[in-house]
């Protein structure tokens, strides 16, 4: 189907590789160790991360001990949990109790957080064994991991070529084969946008459905913890993990998250599935369109009724996140302020200390970020920009409903071209910003949705078709994306 | 609602910058006034979108008034936290002088 073969990768093995599901079913059986797995994956991230970066910082000794842990479990008949030795790598925005976490600014450079995010916690309650930190764009501020303070993250098929972002690190991790899962976070299309690019699972769910205690805020009416994997399986056994109420997050749904296998193997007979005009067709790159042409059509032969779907408000989705997520950010980056953790730059007077500590700890795509949202909220300014950036928000989201009275989930691209080029785009914050026009409904909504790898771009290179579903239906949107990922070519 | 009309300044994004606590070079303002102008000019195609009588969404769930019982749990362990401060000074966070003369 594609017009061209996928090209050799430039990680050796990338793509391929133990799934969750095979290591968690050897380890619970006993046929395999945690510690055997842990120090493969562990040898293979020595070997070949040199040419990534993926990881920020790996903790061997730490993983080691716990996957001993899980051994114990097993050889003493306790449960060990349903990813019992499965590798997974966190991505640096993730509070790790002890563990450096940097948001990759050196504002944070040499803070270990005095807790665990409640979503680390329990990916360690379900047997799981992180492995380290991924690198990601400085505060999740971007679309291809190059606003890192510690440097790029390539792309494990191509090391010419940005793995996407922020979460390019956690992407690059399970497409390289580190780790056969990660934790990402998407405010704007952070987790599904690298997972496009790199050619592996990507979810963001329901806002609220994974607690964010823990995860250092960007914009917090957008953020949304979520799994990456590569398989639609993996990623919905990670979801569950790390889903459901916690008391420590308000904005945490309150009901328990569903049982997503017996989706896995529904099919899509009967289903409605709209390609959405909007996100499918203009400005996206034509080797994409097509991939989701082809995505549409493998539904259809497999029993869905699919159809032209529109979404006028996606319209003015990008320019209303632009405005509401530099809002949002610029109040809670407010909190690096030189006082109770990070950088310090020292002053007489501590108004010289704010300014001169933000100015040396933060890069210069959050700078933008935080005056522009200092802007947009400043008076004279308010209503104009951020009070219409949130009506504009209402708008989508009525048209979204609307659309789901016709449709049970909805189709497009995750990202208009496939990964662009190592510096590319740096020079110009609008272009960047545009990788990002058919993720960013989904957040404003407060939807899940979800990229899947289907084929390739004319350059060989992976390519994500996205499905879109009302809030709270992670299962019917798993059920689409299993058949997607069958009929994948 | 009309788009604004003003251009973004150089003024204004110094203004900005100090309401931020951000000190920017002489370059930096150059160049964030030119990158910020266009990111607001795309912005624009917002502030034209007729929203009358369409109330602001602030966050996209209906949850209101979450409560937990007033039960007393630990709290985070304080010299763990205190370690991780710039400056400290009999168990508290030491900063630079605050009273003074106005900025």
């Amino acid at each position: 189907m594609s017009p061209s073969a996928p090209r050799t990768p430039d990680t050796p093995g990338a793509g391929s590789g133990p799934t969750a599901a095979d290591i968690a079913a050897a380890v619970r059986a006993g046929e395999r160790t945690a510690r055997g797995v842990a120090e493969e994956h562990l040898a293979r991230i020595a070997a070949h991360d040199g040419g990534v970066h993926a990881f920020l910082e790996v903790v061997a000794d730490r993983a080691l001990a716990i996957a001993d842990a899980v051994d114990r479990a097993v050889a003493e008949g306790r449960d060990p949990g349903p990813l019992a030795g499965v590798p997974v790598a966190l991505k640096d925005n993730l509070c790790t109790r002890g563990i450096p976490t940097t948001c990759s600014s050196r504002i944070l450079a040499g803070w270990r957080p005095p807790y665990d995010a409640t979503a680390v916690t329990r990916v360690l309650a379900a047997g799981a064994v992180p492995l380290g930190k991924t690198n990601l764009d400085e505060f999740a501020m971007g679309s291809s991991t190059e606003n890192s303070a510690f440097g790029p993250t390539r792309n494990p098929h191509d090391h010419g070529r940005v793995p996407g972002g922020s979460s390019g690190g956690s992407a690059a991790a399970v497409a390289a084969g580190f780790a056969p899962l990660a934790l990402g976070s998407d405010t704007g299309g952070s987790i599904r946008q690298p997972a496009a690019l790199c050619g592996v699972v990507g979810v963001k769910p329901t806002y609220g459905a994974v607690s964010r205690y823990g995860l250092i805020a960007f914009a917090s009416s957008l953020d949304q913890i979520g799994p990456l994997a590569r398989t639609v399986t993996d990623a919905a056994t990670l979801l569950m993990a790390v889903a459901g109420p916690d008391s420590r997050d308000s904005t945490s749904w309150p009901e328990p998250f569903p049982d997503l296998m017996p989706a896995l193997t529904g099919g899509v007979e009967g289903l409605r599935v709209g390609v959405v005009r909007e996100l499918s067709g203009e400005g996206i790159a034509p080797d994409v369109a097509a991939r989701v042409r082809e995505a549409a059509d493998a539904l259809s032969a497999g029993g869905a009724k699919v159809e032209e779907a529109s979404v006028p408000g996606a319209r003015y989705a990008l320019s209303a996140y632009y405005l509401i997520a530099p809002a949002e950010a610029s109040s809670n980056l407010a909190r690096y302020d030189g006082v109770r953790y990070g950088l310090r730059v020292p002053a007489d007077d501590i108004n010289q200390m704010y300014g001169a500590t933000r100015a040396a700890g933060f890069g210069p795509e959050v700078k933008r970020r935080i005056m522009l949202g200092t802007y947009a909220l400043s008076a004279g300014y308010y209503d104009a920009y951020y009070g219409q950036a949130q009506r504009a928000r209402t708008v989508l989201i009525r048209d979204f409903a609307t659309a789901y009275e016709t449709f049970d989930v909805l189709l497009s691209a995750t990202a208009p071209t496939t990964a662009f080029a190592l510096g590319a785009k740096t020079a110009d914050p609008l272009s960047m910003y545009l990788s990002d026009v058919c993720t960013i409904p989904a957040n404003l909504a407060g939807h899940p949705a979800m990229s899947v790898p289907f084929g390739t771009g004319d350059d060989g290179l992976p390519v994500g078709v996205q499905v879109l579903a009302p809030a709270l239906r992670e299962p019917v949107m798993f059920r689409v994306a299993a058949a997607l990922e069958e009929a994948s070519p | 609602m009309a788009p604004m009309a003003e251009p973004l300044s150089r003024d204004d994004v110094a203004h900005v910058a100090r309401l931020a606590r951000l000190d920017v070079t002489e370059d930096e303002l150059e160049r964030f006034t030119g990158q910020l102008g266009a990111v607001l000019e795309h912005a624009a195609d917002v502030a034209s979108l007729d929203t009358a009588g369409i109330p602001p969404t602030a966050h996209p769930l209906d949850l209101v008034n979450v409560l937990r019982d007033d039960v007393v749990v630990a709290s985070l362990d304080r010299a763990e936290v205190l370690a991780m401060a710039p400056a400290v000074e009999e168990g508290r966070f030491r900063v630079p002088k605050i009273l003074g003369e106005a900025p």
